[in-house]
């Protein structure tokens, strides 16, 4: 920069016009950069979900704009036998599934981080059940649990060890676990993949100096693998309890909530009433009862395994 | 400006040539009786008028060629561009719900049977052009002026196009081999029937899962031969009552001689497939499963031992199935409401209605008495039974009037589920029975 064009420069800079000044300040600058993500999230984050929550006091029908009726859908839900008992499924699902999916899930990535002839290929193909769009999945599932074509049945009577079909859906228990069933097999690969990322960051020194120590298989896992591994389960742990507990796909296309509505989960009752049955203002009542769930699974997980200050050579407060 | 008067007696001059241009071969020598010295309602249609209609997607590609071929026609004679939108069933409801909250879009909608008795206040009138095809084609049928006319009063507030029914479906070998020529009519020799199939292995089986047709088309049956109803006449519920009492006690005589392995997760095609698998050998279905038999070659044996026959009566004087029903319904906002009537009207009227009929091959039955004689009903002895679809005297809540409330109560599987959940030994007759009352109560309370 030259001395005489700073002259020029600082001259022009005592002529600006108030938009150049405006674009200057620093506030509004900061406010017009964020402006397009808030707008984002206003058009579709807040608004959907203000107008789902609004909804769930009024007694709004499809065809018709509703009224606001206070807590009334609500009062009505905790005399609903059918309500509670898509709280009790939804809870047990997210529950059941997501220790199948975790227990599992670690064994496979335990076994993926051995050094295995075609690994690369191996991790790969593990990924197969959870790229498959959920719907196939279902698909699938429902041809595996039919109660006349099922290929389960077919094998047993073919071996002679049945004469009649598996009950897989056709009664509420038997339902209420293949639909779990179906919830771990397509579960398991996220949890396997984001587990053994985690375990791959764990540094071999440390298993080196538990080797030279004398340590045993079990205490390397217990006392290295398990406490490294932990904030990173629990990220996925969060992920995977929001992303069963609101399951929608699987249960509404193998069961469609039968028999007698045992499987309903909270997400598919607030499709069943809000919309094939028009009742919006009750469905989005069901929809909002999801929420409190939701924050304490996140809660739970976010405190309860969250990264400690040990984890990075601190000591604990 | 054209009206509808002058478009027929255009029609009228050329009358045999325009209907062999138009619909070909088949139906020039209609045995369909028009009376004749019906004047049509005066409908001036509106300079400059286009519309756009929606209805749903065909069953069979010549019902699509034909609905386009007879809206062109109407372009051709009236100069009224009409679009036609071919939407899939499962988002008709909810256009429809779209349309009339927002008071925007297509001005004519076939929808189903109970959408004109939801959104009533967003519609105009059709009594002109229903009265006067109704004199003119040999009256209305009873579900067509049912679903037509607002309850209680003698107000078209939408148009039935078509609808159909679901028959017992069998085959002859099977109820032969087991000693009957027919199944029987009566609900106890029914029972009896079904006994011997499952003995003999060659069992029924009909939908208790939550299929919105063939589950509720089962419970209602099992309800209306029973003399039950969810509703009394005045809309009330009437669900507890010894009548649905002996319904469910049937039930559960009957429901062990189904197929193995159950009914209570059936989906609407999973009779289908059982049927066409030769895993099952009686059920209720509607036309299509029977079509679909027959022209695959590899299932053409099952069709020609395949008959339909009425669902056993009980106590029902009729039979007791409420057919799916097109129901065309023209909106306020349309701004023009007279070339959107003239298009129903057109549509309806022989010229146009019997070849759309014809193409169908069954899979729609008529509303108006007059197209009982279409060739359709001839052409294969095995559909006969579906040209009176419309003559039953049962619809989608029965007894009561045609609300929202009847549609939330059959899309919410409440009386499916009520049999369902005594079939499957959950609860005792008694309890089931409760549940749905309670059930049906907070669904009409209003």
């Amino acid at each position: 920069m030259s001395a005489t064009a700073a002259e020029g420069w600082i001259r022009k800079n005592q002529e600006q016009n108030w938009l150049t000044r405006l674009l200057d300040w620093k506030p509004f600058l900061v406010v017009m950069c964020l402006l397009p993500a808030v707008a984002l999230l206003m058009v579709f984050l807040t608004y959907p979900l203000g107008l789902g929550i609004w909804l769930a006091f009024t007694d709004t029908t499809i065809g018709r704009s509703g009224v606001w009726v206070g807590l009334e859908n609500f009062e009505f839900m905790m005399e609903d036998p059918i309500f509670w008992n898509a709280v009790f499924y939804s809870v047990f699902y997210t529950a059941v599934a997501t220790v199948g999916k975790f227990g599992l899930g670690l064994w496979l990535a335990l076994l993926l981080n051995n050094h295995l002839p075609f690994k690369s290929f191996l991790r790969a193909i593990i990924l197969l059940p959870w790229i498959v769009p959920t719907v196939l999945t279902a698909i699938a599932f429902w041809w595996i649990y039919n109660p006349q074509f099922s290929i389960i049945s077919w094998v047993f009577i073919e071996l002679g060890l049945r004469d009649s079909n598996i009950d897989f859906i056709n009664t509420a228990w038997p339902a209420r676990w293949s639909l779990i069933g179906a919830n771990v097999w397509r579960g398991i690969p996220f949890v396997a993949i984001s587990l053994l990322a985690g375990l791959q960051t764990i540094s071999p020194s440390l298993y080196e100096a538990a080797l030279l120590d004398g340590s045993t298989g079990w205490q390397r896992f217990r006392y290295i693998t398990f406490p490294m591994l932990l904030p990173i389960l629990a990220i996925v742990m969060t992920f995977s309890i929001i992303f069963t507990f609101t399951d929608f796909q699987l249960v509404y296309a193998i069961t469609r909530g039968g028999p007698v509505n045992s499987t309903h989960l909270l997400a598919t009752l607030a499709f069943q009433r809000g919309i094939a049955g028009g009742q919006l203002g009750e469905g989005a009542a069901i929809a909002v009862s999801m929420i409190p769930f939701l924050v304490f699974a996140t809660l739970f997980s976010y405190f309860a395994l969250a990264r400690r200050k040990w984890q990075q050579g601190e000591s604990n407060d | 400006m054209a009206n509808i008067i002058t478009r027929r007696s255009i029609l009228g001059a050329g009358a045999g040539m325009a209907t062999l241009a138009a619909g070909g071969g088949a139906y020039a020598q209609s045995r369909v009786q028009a009376a004749s010295g019906v004047s049509a309602p005066n409908l001036p249609i509106e300079s400059g008028a286009t519309l756009r209609m929606l209805r749903p997607v065909r069953f069979v590609a010549p019902d699509e060629e034909v609905f386009r071929a007879n809206c062109a026609r109407f372009t051709q004679q009236t100069g009224v561009q009409v679009r036609v939108d071919f939407v899939g069933w499962e988002d008709i409801n909810q256009q429809t719900a779209v349309t009339a909250n927002t008071g925007a879009g297509p001005d004519v909608i076939i929808g189903f049977g109970d959408a004109p008795h939801i959104y009533v206040d967003k519609l105009v009138e059709v009594s002109d052009i229903a009265e006067y095809v109704g004199r003119k084609y040999g009256g209305w049928m009873f579900v067509g002026e049912k679903y037509g006319k607002r309850h209680g009063t003698n107000n078209w507030i939408g148009l039935p196009f078509g609808g159909t029914a679901g028959p017992l479906v069998w085959r002859k070998s099977a109820v032969n081999a087991v000693g009957y020529q027919t199944p029987p009519s009566d609900l106890p020799g029914f029972l009896e029937m079904c006994k011997k199939l499952r003995q003999a292995n060659k069992p029924a089986g009909f939908a208790l899962g939550n299929a919105v047709g063939d589950g509720n088309g089962f419970a209602n049956w099992l309800m209306w031969s029973h003399g039950a109803s969810i509703t009394d006449a005045e809309g009330a519920v009437s669900v507890n009552s010894p009548q649905t009492l002996a319904a469910l006690n049937y039930l559960k005589e009957l429901y062990p001689t189904f197929v193995d392995g159950g009914t209570i997760s059936w989906g609407d095609i999973s009779n289908n497939q059982a049927y066409a698998a030769n895993t099952l050998f009686v059920t209720s279905n509607g036309v299509s499963l029977y079509f679909a038999l027959k022209n695959d070659p590899a299932t053409r044996a099952i069709a020609d031992d395949t008959e339909h026959s009425v669902m056993p009566l009980g106590v029902a004087n009729s039979w007791p199935s409420a057919p799916l029903t097109l129901n065309a319904m023209v909106f306020k906002h349309s701004r023009f409401p007279n070339a959107a009537k003239a298009l129903l009207a057109f549509l309806m009227e022989q010229p146009q209605y019997e070849p759309w009929l014809d193409a169908n091959l069954g899979y729609w039955a008529h509303p108006l008495n007059a197209y009982k004689d279409s060739a359709v009903w001839t052409s294969d002895p095995k559909i006969a039974i579906f040209r009176d679809s419309m003559n039953n005297q049962f619809w989608n809540g029965y007894k009561g009037p045609i609300t929202v409330a009847s549609g939330q109560a059959n899309a919410e599987y409440v009386l499916v589920q009520m049999f369902a959940a005594v079939a499957s030994g959950q609860s005792t007759p008694e309890a089931a029975m409760r549940e749905a009352d309670r059930r049906a109560r907070r669904i009409f309370r209003r």
